[in-house]
C-alpha cells in the first residue's frame, strides 16, 4: 500500500502540471496512467501535430509539450505508475483507497482525475464473433511474435503498426495485409518496403477490403473479407491482427459514484471537486458552465485543485499563497538558489 | 441556416436547423442528437463524429482535406461515403443535407 498526499490519475499535460503545482506547495503525489508512456492524448493522438495556443509558447508539438512538462518536473521526485489502470476508488476512514488492475493500491486523502476522455483501448473488429478468438488467435497488439512463426497471419489496418508488423512478420510467416483503401498512412519508407514485399510475393495485399466474419469452431480457420464492390473473399488464416488505433473509453471511472454527464465529470469551479469530497476532476474530463477543452484550462484547473488538496492533506497547517519568484521555501523545493 | 436531417441507426429522423459556420458535428451535439460522441471536440483527432453522407450529397459537399481519410481508418465500420461530421461546415449550400449515424462510434 502506497501512502501519498494526492494521487493523480492520468499523465497527460494537465496531470503533469497538476503534479508540479502539488510539489511546489509542498505536497507529495504519485501519478498513474493506463498507457505505457507519459503524455496522454498529446503523445497518443498528435505527437507531431503543432499546437499554437499554449501561453508563451508560439508553437510546439504534442511531444515537445510533454517533454517540456516532464523537464519542469525534474527538480521533484515523482513516481509514475504506467501501464496501470485504476479500477476501484472507495472510501476507507478519512482516505480514499485506490486499486489498479495490476494489484497496486494507494491510500490518499486526495484523488485528482486528469483522465482526458477516459482510458485508451484498442479499437476492435466490429463482427461480434471476433470476441470468441480474442487473445487466442486474434490480437490487437503483439506480445510475443514467435507464436506466428511458420503460420499464416492476416493483418488489418493502414497505419504504422499494421505496416511495421507486416514487414517484420513477412520474414517468418505468410502475411495477408488487408486495408479499407488503397492509400496507407504510415512512414513513406515503410510503405515503399511493403509495396516491394508485395511485388516479391512476400505479402499478399488486399485493399478496399474489410473484415466481415471469422470462421472456426475451436480454432480460427479462416476469415471472410468484403470488397467495396461487395465481393467476398475467404482467406485461410491461423492468426488475425487488428491495428485500428485507439479509442477512448470512460471505463471504470463511471462506477465511482461521481456525477457524470456525457462522459464528463461535474465539478465546482473553486476547487474542481466532484460530488465526492477529496475527489477532483481537471482537464478535458471535467465539466462546468463555460468549460473549454483547452490545455491551458487544464493547467488552471490543476493549480486550483492542488490548493484544495492541501487542506485535506495537511489539516493542521494553513496554506499560504507564495510566488515562485520570491518564496525562499519554494526555491528550496525547486533546488534553486535564492537571491 | 441549413436544415440538416440526422438519421440514427434505428431509423429515427431528427430534423434541425443549424446556423451557418457551425459544423454538422456541432449541430448534432447542440441539439442532443444521439450517436455523435465527438470525443476530441472537433479537432480531427478521433473518429467519433463519423457519419455516412447520402450519395448525392457526398459529391456536392466540399471534399475531405488531408488527414480526414487517415482518421476514418479508425472509424467504426467506415464505408465509401463516410465523413467526419466535424469537417463539414454548415452553409446555405448544404440546406437539406441528410446524414446517417452509425450504430456506434467506438
Amino acid at each position: 500500500m502506497i501512502k501519498t498526499d494526492a494521487l493523480i490519475i492520468g499523465a497527460g499535460p494537465t496531470g503533469l502540471f497538476t503534479a508540479h503545482q502539488l510539489k511546489l506547495i509542498g505536497l507529495n503525489c504519485e501519478v498513474v496512467d493506463n498507457l505505457d508512456k507519459i503524455g496522454g492524448q498529446c503523445i497518443e493522438l498528435y505527437p507531431d501535430k503543432p499546437i499554437y495556443d499554449i501561453p508563451a509558447v508560439p508553437e510546439c508539438t504534442g511531444e515537445e509539450l510533454t517533454n517540456n512538462l516532464v523537464n519542469q518536473l525534474k527538480p521533484f521526485d515523482i513516481k509514475f505508475h504506467l501501464n496501470e489502470r485504476v479500477e476501484e476508488v472507495k472510501k476507507e476512514n478519512d482516505n480514499w483507497l485506490v486499486k489498479t488492475n495490476n494489484g497496486k493500491s494507494f491510500s490518499t486523502p486526495n484523488v485528482i482525475i486528469a483522465g482526458g476522455v477516459g482510458s485508451f483501448e484498442p479499437r476492435k473488429f466490429s463482427p461480434k464473433e471476433c470476441e470468441k478468438f480474442e487473445n487466442k488467435s486474434l490480437f490487437y497488439s503483439v506480445k510475443d511474435k514467435k507464436i506466428f512463426t511458420g503460420k499464416t497471419v492476416s493483418i488489418f489496418g493502414g497505419g504504422d503498426s499494421a505496416l511495421d508488423w507486416a514487414v517484420e512478420l513477412s520474414k517468418e510467416c505468410s502475411v495477408n495485409l488487408i486495408h479499407r483503401r488503397d492509400e496507407f498512412r504510415g512512414a513513406q519508407a515503410t510503405i515503399d518496403k511493403v509495396h516491394q514485399l508485395v511485388k516479391d510475393g512476400k505479402i499478399n495485399l488486399f485493399t478496399q477490403y474489410q473484415m466481415v466474419s471469422v470462421k472456426g469452431d475451436k480454432n480460427l480457420e479462416s476469415i471472410d473479407i468484403k470488397h467495396d464492390n461487395n465481393d467476398i473473399k475467404n482467406l485461410k488464416t491461423d492468426y488475425v491482427l487488428g491495428f485500428f488505433g485507439l479509442i477512448m473509453q470512460l471505463g471504470p471511472i463511471a462506477n465511482w459514484g461521481l456525477n457524470i454527464d456525457k462522459k464528463t465529470i461535474e465539478v465546482d469551479t473553486e476547487k474542481f471537486e466532484t460530488n465526492q469530497k477529496g475527489i477532483y476532476a481537471v482537464g478535458d474530463i471535467c465539466n462546468y458552465p463555460g468549460k473549454l477543452k483547452l490545455i491551458l484550462s487544464g493547467f488552471h484547473e490543476g493549480a486550483l485543485a492542488a490548493r484544495a488538496c492541501f487542506k485535506l492533506a495537511r489539516p493542521n497547517e494553513k496554506y499560504r499563497f507564495e510566488f515562485t519568484t520570491s518564496s525562499k521555501t519554494i526555491k528550496e523545493r525547486l533546488g534553486v538558489k535564492g537571491d | 441556416m441549413a436544415k440538416i436531417t440526422y438519421i440514427t441507426h434505428d431509423n429515427q429522423k431528427h430534423e434541425v436547423e443549424v446556423q451557418n459556420g457551425l459544423t454538422v458535428m456541432e449541430g448534432a451535439v447542440q441539439n442532443d442528437i444521439p450517436g455523435i460522441d465527438a470525443d476530441c471536440g472537433g479537432g480531427m483527432a478521433c473518429a467519433t463524429c463519423h457519419v455516412y453522407v447520402k450519395e448525392d450529397w457526398f459529391n456536392k459537399i466540399p471534399k475531405k482535406e488531408d488527414g480526414e481519410e487517415d482518421m476514418l481508418d479508425m472509424a467504426f465500420e467506415p464505408k465509401t461515403n463516410s465523413r467526419l461530421s466535424c469537417q463539414i461546415v454548415v452553409s446555405d449550400e448544404i440546406d437539406g443535407l441528410e446524414v446517417n449515424i452509425p450504430s456506434k462510434q467506438a
